[in-house]
Formats: structure tokens, C-alpha cells, sequence
């Protein structure tokens, strides 16, 4: 019999063997496709994340200069233009007008922010896709702002942000900077915040560091910062992979550890039978090895297969309450799929390869005694 | 058909799966080109900084221009509160992974 012949003898007669205990067997390949799906969505979800979030906010400025005031953030003087315009290194600052405003009539906070080449009119805006479907409005019609003094200002819908733009702008509204100052009473001079941009970006440390002394009242955010925070928060060790990560282990380790605390009394006289007809102990654990790797590798598949539509198709859905939380507006976003197969390949070598050590290592204690005292 | 048969034929179809979605995920990142420009676009023209993931609180949607202690500043031995508070984890300087900002 040639050896292809007998390993297809054995995996026969293992898949006979795992079909005489449907229930059982079933039930262990769904408990482990759904751990392998739960930590694949989580870490195909932040990898795409990640990924996109490093593509984008390339774009991003090479600095922020914010004042503070009393520890928190506060308007800043357009006079500090001068002196950050002044240091060496830098090649343009601008000032940014945003804020955010509460829409207390829906519940939702909406991003208002005064582009630098406007191309509005004032009494105009345009929104996000988001603000669009929260306030159910459309091109053309009048949006409401209750200013800080209490009067109501009209603004129309110039346009709607192009859809796809939710990732960035699901909630952002384009607004002139007259109207801005309207809304918010932010005075003359004064801007939200300043943006730099560096001649050489390696000099964007050294230039902070200058402001800092220049302006002792300010605080200076890099670009590098800006991505740092993202590659945190979505890291594969960070909070919301660390809420599923922890769940998802400790069910595969009770798993694991259930299956390496001991076979059945059923299972035990079954390998004796096979010694007792004269399978070798080597046969035994052949089995073993093979009834261990289908039932991982299949969960192994249908897990991530179910993971990748999950996180690419639905666009999360399953995430969705988590991160949401209170929001009222989220944005509908399809994530582009950035794969990253070494996190998969990590992800089988901690889920495939214990849970075939610790069903060979039990068989084996099983397959070593005599088929007598097993049978017994 | 013997049910080694069964079982390959079985592992064969996720391998084609798996393989469906490797070819899935490269055609939709170069269809995805044009929308990645268009974000780029935009990101550049309004200087933005962060993405629109989280609206809930201000240090949420922005949480790279957020200060130190925003989520506990609303008043005295004021608690981090939001939801989403428990995703959006504090900054990488105060974890040690970034410099701290000047």
C-alpha cells in the first residue's frame, strides 16, 4: 500500500470517527470559527484602518500650533503669525477657523470649518453626507444655526460633499468665515488654531521647539503625532483589539485547555480498540495529528473567510454599536481591504498550531499504555 | 466517494474562497484609487487632521488635537464618560510610545 494510500486510509477513518460524535465535534468547529472570526475582524478592521489612516493624513500638516489657556484650547492671535512666520524653516502658516456645534434638535455634533479658498458665497454651506442624512436635507434648501447670542441664522446648501468623502468629512459643514464668526461670536484676529507648513519636514521638530520658546503659550502637534495617535489607538494591541483580543483568548484557552486536560472515557477505549488490531502508536497520534488539523484548519478557513466579508463587505456591521457609542451621526464607510498577511499568519500559528500541539500531547500519554489497561 | 474525497474537495473550495478574496481585496484597493485621491484632496485643501470615526465628544473626533486631561476637564473630579472613551485611548506620549508634545 502506497504511503498517499494509507494517509488516506487514516484520514478515512478519522472523518468516521469525528462523524460518530456530530454534536460534539459540530459544536467545537463553530465555538472556533467564530473565535477565529471575532479576532480576524478585529484585526483586519484596524489594519485597514491603520493602513488608510497612514495614506491620508500624509496630507495632513506638518504642524499645529494651538494656544492654551488654563489647560484647555483656546483662540489664538492672528498676531502669532508674525513670529511663527519668522522662524527659520518655515515655508507657510495660515490660519484655520473650526468648531464644533451641538444640533440639539437631532442630538448630533457637526464639525464647522472655514476652507482657505473658499468658493462659497456668505449665507452659503455645503455638508457632509452625513449632516445630509441626519437633518434630511437636501441641495439647495436653508440649514439653521442658533448663534451664540440666540439669534437664528439661515444658511442654503450650496452642495453635498461627494460620497466616499465620510471617512474624512461625514460631518463636516463648509462654511464662510463671516458666517463662522456669526455662529460662534469668535472675534476679528483671533483663529482656532494655526497650521505650518515646513520647508524640510525632518525640521518640523526643531521648528516646534522654537515656537515653544517664541510662544510659551502655545502647544505644537506634528504630523507625526497626528499618525503616531491613529497607529495607537487601532494598534493590534491597543483598547478596542484589546476588549475583543482579551474575550476571544481566554475562549480559545479554555478551549485549548479543555481539550489538553484529558480525552473521554469513549475516546480512551477507542484508541485502545486500535492497538488492540494492531495499530502502532505512531498510527494512533497519525490520527490524532490528522483529526486536530481539520477541525482547525476548516475553522481556520470558514473563520477568516467569514471575518473578510464581515469587515469588507458589511462594512463592520458588527462593530457598529461599539463604535458608534452615543454618536448620532457615524459614518457609513466601506473600508478599503488592506490585508496584511503576516498579522494572519500570526493569527494561525497562535490559534493552529496549540491546539494541534495540546490534541497530539494528550493522545500521545493515550496511545503510550497498554491497549489492556486503556480498554479497562 | 470516499470522504477523504469529501474533505478535500471541501478544503479546496476555501482555499478557492480565500484565494476569491485576495483577488477581491486587490481589485477593490485600485478601484479604491479614486477615492482615496478625492480624501486626499480634501484633506489637503481644508488642512484636515483626523478622521471622521467617532462624533460623540470632541477629544473623540479630533483625537489627535485633544489635550492631555479633555476627557476629564468638564468639571472638577469630572469621569471620563462617552463610550468610545474606552476605544479612543489616551495619546501615544502619555504611554510613552510618542515624544512628549512641546
Amino acid at each position: 500500500m502506497s504511503r498517499v494510500e494509507q494517509q488516506r486510509n487514516i484520514i478515512d477513518y478519522t472523518l468516521s470517527s469525528l462523524l460518530r460524535r456530530p454534536f460534539k465535534n459540530s459544536l467545537l468547529i463553530l465555538v472556533y470559527t467564530l473565535i477565529i472570526f471575532s479576532l480576524g475582524s478585529v484585526l483586519l478592521f484596524t489594519r485597514a484602518i491603520r493602513k488608510e489612516a497612514s495614506i491620508l493624513l500624509r496630507e495632513a500638516p506638518d504642524m499645529i500650533v494651538q494656544r492654551i489657556v488654563a489647560g484647555r484650547h483656546d483662540l489664538i492671535p492672528l498676531s502669532y503669525l508674525d513670529t511663527i512666520a519668522s522662524i527659520e524653516g518655515t515655508a507657510a502658516v495660515r490660519e484655520r477657523l473650526w468648531g464644533y456645534y451641538f444640533d440639539s434638535a437631532k442630538g448630533a455634533n457637526y464639525t464647522l470649518i472655514v476652507p482657505a479658498t473658499c468658493g462659497l458665497r456668505p449665507g452659503e454651506v455645503a455638508i457632509g453626507v452625513g449632516v445630509a442624512a441626519v437633518r434630511n436635507v437636501y441641495k439647495g434648501e436653508k440649514l439653521f444655526f442658533k448663534a451664540y447670542n440666540g439669534e437664528v441664522i439661515s444658511l442654503r446648501i450650496r452642495g453635498i460633499l461627494a460620497p466616499g468623502s465620510e471617512l474624512i468629512a461625514a460631518d463636516l459643514i463648509y462654511i464662510c468665515g463671516d458666517d463662522f464668526r456669526k455662529v460662534f461670536g469668535v472675534p476679528e484676529g483671533y483663529a482656532t488654531d494655526l497650521v505650518l507648513k515646513a520647508v524640510n519636514r525632518e525640521d518640523v521638530k526643531a521648528i516646534a521647539s522654537k515656537v515653544s520658546i517664541a510662544l510659551p503659550d502655545t502647544r505644537s502637534i506634528t504630523q507625526d503625532e497626528i499618525l503616531g495617535i491613529y497607529d495607537t489607538i487601532f494598534d493590534w494591541r491597543g483598547d478596542l483589539v484589546g476588549v475583543v483580543l482579551t474575550g476571544a483568548v481566554f475562549a480559545f484557552l479554555i478551549l485549548a485547555w479543555d481539550k489538553a486536560t484529558g480525552l473521554s472515557p469513549e475516546e480512551k477505549r477507542e484508541i485502545g480498540i486500535l492497538k488492540a488490531i494492531g495499530w502502532n502508536t505512531s498510527d494512533v497520534l497519525l490520527m490524532k495529528v490528522w483529526e486536530s488539523s481539520i477541525i482547525s484548519v476548516s475553522s481556520f478557513l470558514a473563520g477568516i473567510l467569514l471575518a473578510y466579508l464581515h469587515v469588507f463587505v458589511a462594512s463592520s456591521s458588527l462593530f457598529e454599536p461599539v463604535l458608534i457609542g452615543w454618536s448620532v451621526l457615524y459614518p457609513e464607510f466601506k473600508l478599503i481591504p488592506f490585508v496584511d498577511f503576516n498579522h494572519l499568519a500570526i493569527l494561525f500559528f497562535m490559534t493552529v498550531v496549540p491546539y494541534t500541539a495540546a490534541t497530539i500531547l494528550i493522545s500521545w500519554r493515550a496511545a503510550t499504555i497498554s491497549p489492556d489497561a486503556v480498554i479497562r | 466517494m470516499r470522504k477523504s474525497d469529501i474533505l478535500f474537495a471541501c478544503l479546496a473550495v476555501g482555499l478557492v474562497l480565500a484565494g476569491l478574496a485576495a483577488v477581491h481585496s486587490r481589485v477593490a484597493r485600485s478601484a479604491a484609487s479614486g477615492v482615496i485621491e478625492l480624501r486626499l484632496a480634501m484633506i489637503k485643501e481644508l488642512d484636515l487632521t483626523d478622521l471622521c470615526l467617532f462624533t460623540e465628544a470632541r477629544y473623540t473626533r479630533h483625537p489627535s488635537q485633544a489635550d492631555w486631561h479633555t476627557p476629564f476637564q468638564d468639571h472638577p473630579m469630572s469621569l471620563e464618560h462617552f463610550p468610545t472613551g474606552t476605544i479612543v485611548g489616551p495619546p501615544g506620549w502619555l504611554r510613552g510610545t510618542l515624544d512628549e508634545p512641546r
